[in-house]
């Protein structure tokens, strides 16, 4: 897999409107995706995952929300300026995206034939009879039998499953570069949950299509994520590769997650959780957005907003005040945002 | 021996009674759905979606009948339960006494009122809706022209309230709280508020009489009346090859049609934002968005088919109440629709005619409601044919 960054999001800031005030719900963000790589957001409701990722596609609504800052460059061109028109020819075409509700997230007043064909042939010159042939190519692909019987089928027709699996295909239509899945397997029960993950596993591998995924799952993350990318109130608190943000977590937030994961063995009574809730967003104006849940608290959390920090190992990133403390804070190689 | 014989026959028939009795007591639920069913099955070997649809169509118009009987009775029921002597009204103040009882018993009102009305049915089912009290003609040759020129107001006035309601309503949804979204609004609102009376003056005054852009009132031009013969004019002259009798025919239909569409217009228009805005904050039109699709078709493609059912239904409401005839418009406008025709009816006390009008008028709001729900079925696959 290259390292080459195929999208690159550079210190993002995406505002809401409430009132007279604009609250920042994603503040001031910065990572890359890799080409051919699988990489995991992982966040509470409210870290900002999913703004992020529909800000990627310019599909924020706005008003309320507004872009303040930032650059979103993919393929090496800023896309913060482009028009609605070329925007049009990116979105599903080179950067698609499926969504959390597979039971909604399909017009239940047309048939899957016309959804599909819809997404193939605005972005080629396919005749009628190509697109199909193009559907039930897709359809075959994330793994529908009788595909061309579902053609003419319409959503409620079909279950949580099959649906997301469309979706899939239908984000797929245009052999995208880059995949955005924003929480895909969180409205589906579990088996059908893996046989998802495999699907999307299986066709980054095929198409070498670069995926985002946005999960509040550790468990989703620990099965296909190369990289993973934890928010916590609209900013990254870690980053780094999968193995690392698992085996060695630095930052209490991510240690808190990883603690309430449900242990399959039931060793444990009761299940860890995070005490307090996540803020909402603009009430917080200095310190660590996480001190008043950490338990790891001091003095120096409540006054000023750690940066986040480089670790030794390769991209491992750490926004927390905690490490300096520690022992042989030459770990501690330098500041990057 | 015998005796006992006799008894278990009796136990014997009275089980089989049972039965039948459970049978026949399942029987009058299923009877009219029996019927559909056997023809289901019949037409089960078609194509499946057409047959199912057609089914349903046939189910629902089987059903009508005994919603029109129920009409037919309240109908008559309603004008017998007025106050008042037709015979006295057809003889005036003076009339004695033994010329009233001989009228009377003319009009065969001395019988008892359901064989009165089983008579009025069996005239109904044959097409005979009765005499007019006050021009004595039948009632059923002389009530078409009227329900023909409120038909053709009607269908011009829907249509105009159709495609700019519709449209307005959609761009407001679109670029809400823009300009044009408070505009069209504004609009909206003094259409759904506005006096007809006054606004049908208004719209004669300023066009018709300042401007002379349009006629002031009637259907045609007197000196050259339209040779009827579907009594909907525009058909008419243009079947005839009268293209300068179709144009003022067209002239004359401008103002109370507009006039006419003003509340229906308003209401539509309404009615559709409000949908609109609703099925425009769904996941499914972000998906639409986010295939890359034109904003245009995401509103005319993905959320107008999603927002049309209740627009539909007051479409379908509105042309109900419009085709029982606007008196107030078809007054003002001097339009010889059915409005005018019942009202004259009504000062004349001509009964049969008000009864036959406002059962054709009831009749027409059950057809209309029967088209609507066809046509939900139509737009919504999830709506079932069955049941």
């Amino acid at each position: 897999m290259s390292n080459k960054p195929i999208l690159q999001i550079k210190d993002l800031k995406v505002s809401f409107q409430s009132g007279k005030k604009f609250v920042p719900a994603v503040d001031g963000i910065s990572f890359e995706l890799n080409e051919g790589e699988i990489l995991g957001i992982v966040g509470e409701s409210g870290s900002g995952k999913s703004v992020t990722s529909l800000t990627t596609m310019r599909l924020i609504p706005s008003p309320p929300g507004k872009i303040e800052n930032g650059e979103i460059i993919f393929e090496g061109k800023d896309l913060k300026n482009i028009s609605e028109k070329e925007w049009r020819k990116i979105r599903g075409n080179q950067i698609s995206m499926i969504f959390q509700e597979p039971m909604t997230s399909l017009n239940p007043l047309f048939t899957i034939g016309n959804q599909l064909m819809e997404a193939i042939r605005l972005h080629t010159d396919f005749s009628k009879a190509q697109a199909r042939v193009r559907s039930i190519e897709l359809l075959k692909l994330v793994g529908i039998p009788r595909a061309e019987g579902i053609l003419s089928e319409y959503p409620h027709q079909l279950s949580g499953g099959m649906r997301q699996r469309i979706m899939i295909a239908m984000a797929m239509a245009c052999n995208p570069r880059v995949l955005i899945a924003d929480e895909p397997t969180t409205a589906l029960d579990v088996t059908i949950q893996a046989q998802i993950l495999a699907l999307m596993k299986d066709l980054n591998k095929k198409t070498n299509t670069s995926i985002i995924l946005i999960t509040h799952d550790l468990g989703v993350v620990a099965e296909i994520c190369e990289r993973v990318i934890v928010m916590y109130s609209g900013k990254i608190v870690e980053q780094g590769d999968v193995r690392t943000i698992l085996k060695n977590p630095q930052h209490p937030y991510t240690i808190g997650l990883l603690k309430s994961v449900p242990d399959l063995r039931g060793k444990k009574d009761r299940l860890y959780s995070i005490p307090g809730n996540i803020p909402a967003p603009g009430t917080l104006h200095k310190g660590c957005r996480f001190a008043a849940r950490c338990s790891e608290v001091f003095g120096r959390c409540k006054d000023e907003s750690p940066e986040l920090y480089k670790m030794k190992n390769d991209g491992h990133e750490v926004r927390c005040f905690l490490h300096t403390l520690k022992e042989g804070s030459d770990e501690h190689v330098g500041v990057t945002s | 021996m015998g005796g006992r014989r006799t008894f278990v026959d009796l136990e014997v028939i009275s089980q089989s009674a049972k039965k039948v009795k459970e049978q026949l007591s399942r029987r009058p639920v299923l009877c009219l759905s029996g019927v559909t069913k056997a023809l289901a099955l019949f037409l089960a070997n078609g194509k499946k979606g057409v047959t199912s649809m057609l089914t349903y169509t046939v189910r629902r118009v089987f059903s009508l009948i005994p919603v029109l009987f129920g009409m037919t009775l309240i109908v008559f029921a309603i004008i017998h339960a007025i106050p008042g002597n037709p015979a006295q009204v057809i003889l005036g103040q003076r009339a004695t006494q033994e010329s009233i009882a001989l009228v009377t018993k003319e009009l065969g009102l001395d019988r008892p009122w359901y064989i009165q009305y089983f008579d009025y049915i069996n005239k109904l089912l044959h097409g005979d809706l009765g005499t007019s009290l006050r021009t004595r003609g039948p009632i059923n040759e002389e009530i078409w022209p009227f329900l023909a020129a409120t038909f053709e107001l009607t269908l011009v006035a829907m249509f105009i309230a159709i495609i700019i309601g519709v449209n307005a309503g959609i761009i407001s949804a679109w670029f809400s709280k823009s300009w044009f979204d408070y505009f069209a609004m504004l609009l909206a609102l003094i259409g759904v508020s506005m006096p007809i009376f006054w606004l049908g003056l208004m719209m004669q005054w300023g066009f018709a009489n300042e401007l002379g852009l349009f006629p002031t009132t009637g259907r045609e031009n007197v000196r050259d009346p339209v040779n009827s013969i579907t009594n909907l004019y525009l058909i008419d002259t243009l079947l005839q090859g009268r293209f300068d009798q179709f144009a003022t025919v067209v002239k004359h239909l401008v103002l109370p049609s507009f006039a006419l569409a003003t509340i229906p217009m308003a209401i539509i228009a309404r009615m559709t934002r409000a949908t609109m805005l609703e099925v425009m904050k769904s996941d499914y039109i972000r998906t639409a968005r986010a295939k890359g699709l034109r904003m245009f078709w995401v509103v005319y493609k993905h959320s107008l088919k999603n927002a049309v059912i209740p627009v539909l239904t007051v479409i379908g409401l509105q042309t109900g109440l419009l085709l029982g005839g606007a008196i107030l418009t078809e007054t003002i406008f001097g339009w010889p629709g059915i409005g005018r025709y019942l009202y004259d009816a009504i000062l004349y006390r001509d009964y049969p005619v008000i009864q036959s009008g406002i059962l054709i008028i009831a009749a027409i709001f059950v057809l209309i409601n029967l088209i609507v729900d066809l046509l939900y079925v139509f737009v919504d696959p999830r709506i079932k044919y069955t049941k």
